[in-house]
């Protein structure tokens, strides 16, 4: 039987790992590469990085952590697909096919798009072509307005006058193989998940969607499981605060007898390297 | 030696990150003189069926594949689109021909309205591990793969291979064995712990 996928996002801004609030506020919490090993470890079912850097900056290692140094995003990736044996998905800083090219030939599963999708759904369709569906996923920023309503947002940042059916339909036609649904208005904010706004995309779809967004507490994530058909719950924040956060919320979900991988023995194992 | 094959495939690198990890002398494979060496062939293999083909045949892969796996009987692993080219036929954007290697073909899942999601992407577990020397020491408590793919291998009614079977709206064979020939629709590289137990038993048959 298929499980549910539980997935860390990992948030890198010029070379480091930092966590968000509403897309705002950014903190630094470390190297790109001690987060994989440390998930890594702890059997992890998949990860995606997103890069948010406004620049294309990446050396800005803090010698006083005595943090290794990264000079391009190709070296974050290569650097990180080297230690990682389980699926790894890369987004952000996503303009042209060289770039899907290059996270793909660097060690990247997949690559998570997001502007791509509104300014040149051409270079989409050449990435599915030349990749497979498998390896481009869909990342839909979207905001519930103080009325209720959904709206979709470019880049976080820039609202849309498009209808989230018709946008999730377009988008689905281009051949994406997953979408990585942000409700925008829960990051950060550690207040569940918008159980309503996962419903209508997994609906609207017969790709699998992950649901991202509102993490506070393992609740949250069982809530998602037995309220929609989502194929899979992300979160960032929730996964950097305590150290064998991963592992706790697998050992809650599978008490619950959902149906997500979890073996006692092997992160017993894991969780004493 | 551990060759693998690199014909442009997305999963390359992760392959022969994975095989290099776990310690074994390894190479790429790109040209027929390559091959001289190996004594175990990895395939790996990700996008489609038609694309692997045409790699193949544009790299002048098909001939040597064919005399040291088939002739001079080296241990070969196929891994997801580098399992299905050993049928006869793949029905991915139309016809095109397979190596042949194993009676079937390669066809989308087919599950008869039942409201299944496409890609078949994520952890699934394998209905048996005990019937495949690839599948010792894997995880009993959890025998899960990560699994990405649309199509899978359809053996012809009167096959005798060892087949594996994992389960999405029907049984369908994630694992195949014809005497020295090994296929895995699913990504040993990416499955952690279990993935890395099965490539090593790979690379450990003599």
């Amino acid at each position: 039987m298929i499980k549910k996928r539980i997935i860390p996002v990992v948030l890198l801004k010029n070379g480091q790992i930092v966590q968000s609030r509403l897309f705002k506020r950014h903190q630094v919490i470390g190297s790109p590469t001690a987060v994989v090993e440390r998930l890594s470890n702890w059997s992890s079912d998949e990860l995606i990085y997103i890069d948010i850097s406004q620049h294309q900056l990446y050396d800005l290692s803090r010698d006083d952590l005595n943090q290794q140094s990264f000079s391009s995003i190709q070296e974050i990736i290569q650097q990180v697909a080297f230690k990682c044996h389980m699926p790894l998905s890369f987004g952000g800083g996503i303009r042209k096919i060289e770039d899907i090219d290059m996270r793909i030939s660097s060690g990247a599963d997949k690559v998570t798009i997001n502007s791509l999708l509104y300014d040149k759904p051409n270079v989409v369709k050449e990435g599915v072509r030349k990749y497979g569906s498998q390896a481009i996923v869909a990342s839909i920023d979207v905001k519930r307005d103080e009325s209720g309503n959904f709206i979709v947002f470019k880049g976080g940042k820039h609202p849309l006058s498009v209808q989230l059916q018709d946008f999730v339909t377009q988008i689905v036609d281009l051949g994406v193989g997953e979408i990585l649904l942000n409700a925008i208005h829960k990051d950060g904010t550690a207040s569940g998940f918008d159980i309503e706004l996962i419903n209508i995309v997994v609906d609207l779809v017969s790709i699998p969607v992950i649901a991202l967004g509102g993490a506070g507490n393992w609740e949250h994530f069982s809530e998602v499981l037995e309220k929609s058909n989502a194929s899979a719950v992300a979160a960032a924040n929730i996964f950097q605060h305590s150290e064998n956060s991963y592992y706790k919320c697998k050992e809650y979900l599978a008490q619950q007898s959902l149906p997500v991988r979890f073996s006692s023995k092997l992160s017993n194992q894991s969780k004493n390297l | 030696m551990i060759g693998i094959v690199n014909y442009n495939s997305g999963n390359f690198t992760s392959v022969f990150n994975t095989i290099n990890y776990l310690g074994y002398p390894l190479k790429e494979v790109n040209t027929s003189f390559d091959f001289e060496d190996c004594t175990h062939i990895i395939l790996p293999g990700v996008g489609t069926f038609n694309y692997a083909m045409e790699q193949l045949d544009k790299l002048n892969l098909l001939v040597p594949l064919k005399q040291h796996i088939l002739q001079n009987k080296k241990f070969f692993l196929g891994i997801c689109v580098g399992m299905q080219i050993l049928a006869e036929l793949g029905n991915e954007n139309g016809n095109c021909n397979g190596l042949g290697w194993l009676r079937g073909s390669v066809e989308k899942f087919n599950f008869n309205g039942e409201d299944l999601r496409l890609p078949h992407i994520g952890w699934n577990t394998l209905e048996s591990i005990e019937s495949n020397v690839l599948l010792h020491g894997v995880n009993q408590q959890d025998p899960s793969f990560y699994f990405v793919h649309s199509y899978h291998y359809y053996p012809s009614d009167d096959y005798s291979y060892n087949i594996i079977y994992s389960n999405y709206g029907y049984n369908f064979p994630s694992l195949v064995q014809h005497e020295n020939i090994f296929g895995v629709q699913f990504h040993p590289e990416k499955s952690q712990e279990n993935g890395k137990i099965l490539l090593k038993n790979f690379c450990e048959l003599v």
